[in-house]
């Protein structure tokens, strides 16, 4: 691994990552059963060189922003990296998002060059916010030979001759704004800076280490701030390979972990649970006789691993799970949104160690992790080196606000001093999650203060994000909930949104009414959407300027029963 | 060669025999999500079986940000 207390900005870590492993593996690119590509290190750099050139020729400078909007892929990372080398700011935006939510984020972002794929640019090229973003130059890739490219580029032929020129930044020059939730009227652009992602490479290396020859398969998105962080700069910086899939139907996912014999994967806990579903599935399927075996091997490893794991032994007791994922598995990240204990508990017990914790974008991708020494499903795990926690106003029982302060905090909201200034306070970044640490040091979550939730895909969803879609309802007014910001749960477990409703005078709640709004619902993506509704017969709070106090108004909401006020849609 | 109803109706077939859901209660325009009660793995899932009975490739973007059985049978249908 290369000491990173040396350098200034991820791109120059990347540069002389490209140098020292130029020999190793790099990227494997596999689409369906095919393996598209293989990369080394030295293959890498004669494809993002060239790259960078051309954006220098185009007039590309120091801290000029470009974005990628890519499913997971080679080209994702060698663009990302050729913005780098040219001292841009990278701004990788979710594939996932609608083309207008893409082109608000893009407006908002100023990004003066787009990078993209065909399908993508071609919904993008025809949608309506196209006019109002500044976007320059977009580059797309793998369009078909005639396609019509809409005043794009194609990435494959943008290439200059010659080297390129390095544009050194500083620690504290901003290298990314990642986009940590919705789109809505407030997009919140976390400004990342290189100091941010050199020390969260440390601290997280420090307890997961990357090598040549372990292979990390790459699954969540990568503009999401853990595979950014576990699946591109740090296997980069340890010369370690990336296995990218180009789809992700579950049964290529299967084979993938077999054929690259895969050391890491990141996961979100919905797909951590149907992975879970699926080895139930199949020891279901077990005679009386072998299951009661198959148990009594459990009860054994997990005797065995309770204090660390052991993975060798594992491997060699419960060959049968451990095969179908290539038998070098080390251990599943899993983030993005809460897990619960029990799926933990589940692989542990089968000797698949789940590295949990916690985190946000705002803090640079993790907080906390459990180091498994010795393994705890019931907590987030501890501070990461580096990382200053503490507990704010907590209560009797220990539960209050998390706050942290380190390297690896954002600098702050892009255009929204207000928001950064409510949001950071003295060096501390309120995270508006509840916890409390217990006596081993472990911290443990309880639940959120802030009126948002975070879906079992790790999607962050504002309700004001979405209510939009609510607009002309035939009702006096309406606002949208997180229900555990009105009715505190003390859970992560099944967060949900509500609709208030504020019915005109004389007005009912009508089964037409009800279908208006499951017809509105559905315009939504499909984890935005609000689960029920809450009818409130009095005015909403509001401010002077008419905006509604949705703090005030959620407590006097809290004041209805949640089981009677909550009508499912 | 099929029409986009008949493409929407072997659709249909499908997902109801896939996630044992009556076909009568299956209409082109619902949200499949809703309907059948998946989530986006369990989504791609059922692509995989699409892909099987139409003899065709569907890749993954061909079918983000879409949540109704017409419109996902219009993207199988410019396949065909």
């Amino acid at each position: 691994m290369l000491d990173l207390s040396k350098y200034q900005s991820i791109g120059a870590a990347l540069k002389d990552a490209l140098e020292e492993f130029a020999n190793e593996v790099c990227l494997i690119e596999a689409d369906r059963e095919k393996e598209k590509e293989r990369l080394t290190y030295r293959d890498f750099k004669e494809r993002a060189n060239p790259l960078a050139k051309a954006q220098q020729e185009a007039g590309f400078v120091a801290g000029d922003r470009a974005s990628i909007i890519m499913t997971n892929q080679s080209k994702w990372l060698i663009s990302a990296y050729a913005v780098f080398y040219a001292g841009g700011v990278l701004v990788p935006l979710d594939y996932k998002l609608t083309p207008d939510e893409k082109w608000q984020l893009l407006k908002h972002s100023g990004a003066k060059v787009l990078i993209t794929e065909y399908p993508i640019w071609r919904q993008l090229s025809v949608a309506a916010g196209r006019a109002a973003a500044n976007v320059g130059a977009v580059l797309v890739t793998e369009a078909p030979k005639n396609a019509d490219l809409a005043g794009a580029q194609r990435w494959e032929e943008f290439r200059g001759s010659g080297e390129p020129t390095f544009v050194p930044r500083t620690r504290k020059d901003v290298a990314c704004i990642v986009y940590s939730s919705g789109t809505g009227g407030r997009p919140k652009g976390c400004m990342m800076t290189h100091e941010n992602y050199l020390e969260q490479c440390v601290a997280l290396t420090s307890i997961y280490p990357f090598a040549p020859g372990v292979r990390y398969l790459s699954i969540l998105p990568t503009n999401h701030a853990i595979d950014f962080m576990v699946g591109f700069f740090g296997p980069f910086i340890c010369g370690a390979a990336v296995v990218h899939l180009r789809t992700l139907r579950p049964e290529y996912v299967r084979e993938a972990f077999s054929k690259y014999k895969i050391t890491y994967v990141s996961l979100v806990p919905l797909v951590l649970k149907n992975l879970q579903k699926g080895l139930q599935a199949r020891f279901g399927e077990l005679s009386p006789g072998k299951r009661k075996m198959f148990n009594a091997v459990i009860a054994v490893n997990k005797a065995l691993t309770k204090s660390r794991p052991r993975l060798g032994l594992s491997r060699r007791l419960l060959k049968q799970v451990h095969e179908p994922f290539g038998g070098e598995l080390r251990t599943i990240i899993v983030g993005g949104a809460f897990t619960e204990p029990q799926t933990l508990q589940f692989f542990y017990d089968l000797g698949i160690p789940v590295a949990n914790g916690y985190g946000l974008t705002e803090a640079g991708t993790a907080i906390t992790v459990n180091d498994l020494h010795p393994f705890r499903a019931d907590t987030v795990g501890k501070p990461l080196p580096g990382m200053e926690v503490r507990i704010v106003n907590a209560g009797a029982d220990g539960i209050g606000e998390v706050a942290v302060r380190s390297k690896t905090v954002m600098s702050g909201y892009l255009n929204e001093p207000e928001l950064t200034a409510e949001t950071i306070v003295d060096g501390w970044l309120m995270t508006g999650d509840l916890g409390r640490f217990d006596a081993a040091g472990h911290l443990q979550l309880f639940g959120r203060k802030k009126n948002m939730i975070v879906t079992e895909e790790g999607k962050n969803i504002y309700p004001e994000d979405i209510e939009a879609v609510f607009e002309s309802l035939p009702v006096k007014e309406f606002c949208v909930f997180a229900a555990n910001y009105i009715w505190p749960q003390r859970s992560l477990v099944g967060e949900q949104l509500l609709l208030a409703l504020h019915l005109e005078p004389g007005q009912t709640y009508t089964e037409e009414l009800r279908r208006d709004i499951s017809a509105r619902n559905s315009k939504l993506l499909n984890y935005k959407r609000i689960h029920g509704v809450v009818l409130f017969d009095e005015d909403f709070p509001r401010t002077a300027s008419l905006k509604i106090k949705r703090n005030a108004l959620a407590e006097q909401l809290a004041k209805l029963d949640r089981a009677n006020a909550f009508l499912l849609l | 060669m099929r029409t986009l109803e008949q493409t929407t109706q072997e659709v249909l077939d499908l997902a109801s025999k896939h996630f044992n859901v009556p076909a009568t209660s299956l209409a082109p325009d619902d949200d499949f999500f809703k309907k059948l009660g998946i989530d986006s793995l369990q989504t791609l899932e059922m692509l995989s079986r699409l892909e099987n009975h139409f003899g065709i490739e569907l890749p993954d973007y061909e079918v983000q940000g879409v949540s109704d059985f017409r419109t996902l049978a219009s993207r199988i249908q410019s396949r065909l």
